[in-house]
């Protein structure tokens, strides 16, 4: 049973009609396939129309949506041997930010990333994908490694953000958040970010000032979240539509602006309703992107990077 | 009019020595609640006499403070896209702009200028939180490029004083990419070898606090400054409960390791100095050097130690050996005339890749 977003209610009715016209149908004889493919080419126009003109708000929605793929679903479907490292050496271990080895279509490589967790308890594990500065400071670790031994990076960034706790801050979350974006900006190996759902703020650039970012097609990707965005400014988080507009944060916006490389395509009806699909693209496009860097020498690809950055800026939406 | 506001006002200023008398002679202390007359106050460095508060003061009175003599020249900063995403909430951002610039008199929400500071040739970049809360976007980070960068040209000191609530959100993914970009600016200044000194003041939080402000050689801090990553409202919602004392605050962050010493304001030129010193001034002067005649020392002992020998090449900044014999060139030439400096800061300054 899939969830429904409060936008997706047609779809959802028409999906609903097909589920029992199924059902009836293994009961009895009657053949219903006229009717299940009518009503499902019904479905596919709603999702063509629907999902075609999502305005930030409902991208917002499908970004943080809670069947779309998160990183462990992209480490069993693209990583191969993928071998876990734990802790950051200083203080404790992160379930926020998982990282390790693994072999990426015949590349060995570090990947690192934001684990929102799926069901109750892996949530609460892994604190929703907000990471503290012991998992920050994982992420250089594991950097660092990867450069020692000649890796590229990968890393999929799905995160509301860096938690705002009290042991967060005693730890030097601002320090840890600002020494990972500076270990970003120096290894001498390719580096890759993918934004697969939410991008949020400092948690997200802290492992995203890479050599390519890609963004998937309906993920978000935002120094503030349109909630604090609309409680600031307009002094009430009610205006997180309108806030979520202004800040300009879908992936199409993104690269207009030139903040981010390219747009991964999710399949019809946004990366939820075909994981498998969403997960393979985002697979191809970073072969794509490795296949490039890896012919640049690690000075080239940090000088490169670090140029990529200084360009940012120049130009507005118009 | 740049060149106005930013140099020659302050320069008649300074001639005519005599500010402009505030409307309100009495200020009353945030801290403490005493009344303080103006002038106490002003001649306290902002300061509560009665109990120590450190006052926000504006970004020039900063600079006077600190710079030897208090001379110093500002550099125009890079001229860049104003509100880039049309932003507006229940005002448009370019108006929330023009009326912090005309309420502040100034362009932004940074100042950089570049002096001397015990003798030692220094870049300043200082916010100014009166200016939409020295909020951080795009003029802010090139702001910090362009200090980085002449800090570099000039064999300069970098210190970088933040007084800043974050990320300016009206500029969106543009304002969050100023992180990296302020780091870059770090690691310009610190690949070729130079000191990168942050004074944390009040309040340096958010994605300010997350980048440049957390990466100096050397932390220092003001009494009382709260610096931290998350808002204390967004941790109390977070968490639901009340923060402990002090949370957040310079001398928590001292305890914490997070800073290296908390300065009071009257102590903070001194301390620079004597810091700078110790960074730059690596050998003996002259006159002291113990070395007897005929040992190795001898060759030295005619070349006053004042000057300082170019930076260490150390492994990762060898790729700007070439450069830094061209950049040299013009540093000189800034150094006599430190108005033609800004105008070499080009995009061909830049650090080569």
């Amino acid at each position: 049973m899939h969830n429904f977003l409060d936008f997706e209610k047609p779809i959802a009715e028409l999906e609903g009609k097909i589920e029992e016209l199924r059902h009836l149908s293994d009961d009895g004889e009657i053949n219903i396939a006229d009717e299940v493919e009518k009503l499902q080419g019904k479905v596919d126009r709603l999702l063509r129309q629907t999902y075609g003109k999502l305005s930030a708000w409902q991208k917002t929605q499908v970004a943080r949506h809670p069947d779309r793929p998160h990183f462990q679903h992209y480490i069993s479907a693209l990583f191969e041997d993928f071998t876990p490292m734990a802790g950051d050496r200083l203080f404790g271990e992160d379930h926020a930010i998982v990282g390790g080895l693994g072999r990426f279509r015949g590349y060995s490589v570090m990947v690192i990333g934001h684990e929102k967790g799926a069901d109750l308890n892996s949530r609460v594990k892994h604190n929703f994908g907000m990471a503290r500065p012991e998992g920050y400071r994982k992420a250089q670790r594991l950097m660092r490694m990867a450069e020692r031994f000649g890796l590229p990076v990968i890393t999929l960034v799905d995160t509301a953000g860096a938690y705002p706790g009290i042991g967060a801050e005693e730890r030097g979350q601002a320090e840890a958040i600002a020494r990972s974006i500076e270990v970003c900006l120096n290894v001498e190996v390719p580096l890759l970010s993918v934004i697969i759902g939410e991008g949020g703020s400092g948690g997200a650039i802290a492992l995203a000032a890479a050599n390519r970012v890609y963004m998937l097609e309906h993920s978000i990707y935002s120094v503030i979240s349109p909630e604090g965005c609309a409680s600031i400014l307009w002094r009430s988080g009610e205006q997180a539509q309108e806030a979520a507009e202004a800040l300009r944060l879908t992936a199409q916006d993104l690269l207009r602006l030139g903040v981010i490389d390219d747009i991964i395509p999710e399949p019809l009806g946004g990366a939820h309703r075909a994981a498998k699909m969403t997960i393979k693209g985002v697979g191809d496009k970073l072969e794509a992107g490795l296949r490039e860097l890896v012919r640049d020498n690690g000075l080239q690809l940090k000088q490169a990077r670090r140029q990529k950055f200084l360009d940012m800026g120049q130009k507005g939406l118009g | 009019m740049n060149w106005i506001t930013n140099y020659v006002r302050p320069k008649i200023r300074a001639l005519v020595q005599k500010p402009e008398v505030p409307d309100n002679l009495w200020e009353k202390c945030s801290s403490c609640g005493q009344m303080i007359f103006h002038r106490e106050l002003e001649n306290n460095l902002r300061v509560c006499p009665h109990c120590g508060y450190h006052m926000r003061i504006p970004a020039r009175r900063r600079l006077e403070l600190l710079f030897d003599d208090a001379k110093f020249k500002v550099i125009e900063l890079p001229e860049v896209v104003h509100d880039p995403l049309k932003f507006r909430d229940r005002k448009r951002y370019s108006e929330r702009l023009r009326d912090a610039q005309a309420k502040n008199g100034a362009d932004e929400a940074i100042v950089v200028a570049h002096g001397e500071i015990g003798g030692k040739p220094t870049v300043i970049a200082v916010f100014n939180f009166a200016f939409m809360g020295g909020s951080m976007g795009i003029t802010v980070g090139e702001g910090l490029l362009a200090a980085a960068r002449l800090a570099v040209m000039q064999e300069a000191t970098l210190i970088v004083i933040p007084a800043s609530g974050g990320a300016r959100m009206q500029e969106g993914i543009l304002s969050l990419m100023q992180m990296p970009r302020s780091v870059v600016a770090v690691e310009m200044v610190k690949d070729a070898g130079l000191p990168y000194i942050v004074v944390l003041t009040d309040p340096t939080t958010g994605g300010v606090s997350a980048s440049f402000a957390m990466l100096g050689d050397i932390a220092l801090s003001e009494p009382g400054a709260t610096i931290g990553f998350a808002g204390k409202r967004v941790i109390e919602e977070t968490i639901r409960e009340s923060l402990p004392e002090g949370f957040q605050s310079a001398e928590y962050l001292l305890e914490h390791g997070m800073v290296d010493m908390v300065v009071r304001r009257g102590e903070l030129r001194d301390t620079l100095v004597t810091i700078i010193s110790l960074l730059r001034d690596r050998t003996p002067v002259a006159e002291v050097v113990p070395l007897g005649e005929g040992k190795k020392g001898a060759a030295r002992k005619a070349e006053p130690a004042v000057e300082i020998p170019p930076a260490p090449q150390t492994g990762k900044a060898a790729g700007n050996g070439e450069d830094k014999s061209a950049a040299k060139a013009p540093a000189k030439a800034a150094a006599d005339d430190g108005a033609e400096a800004p105008a070499k800061l080009g995009e061909g300054d830049a650090p080569r890749k």
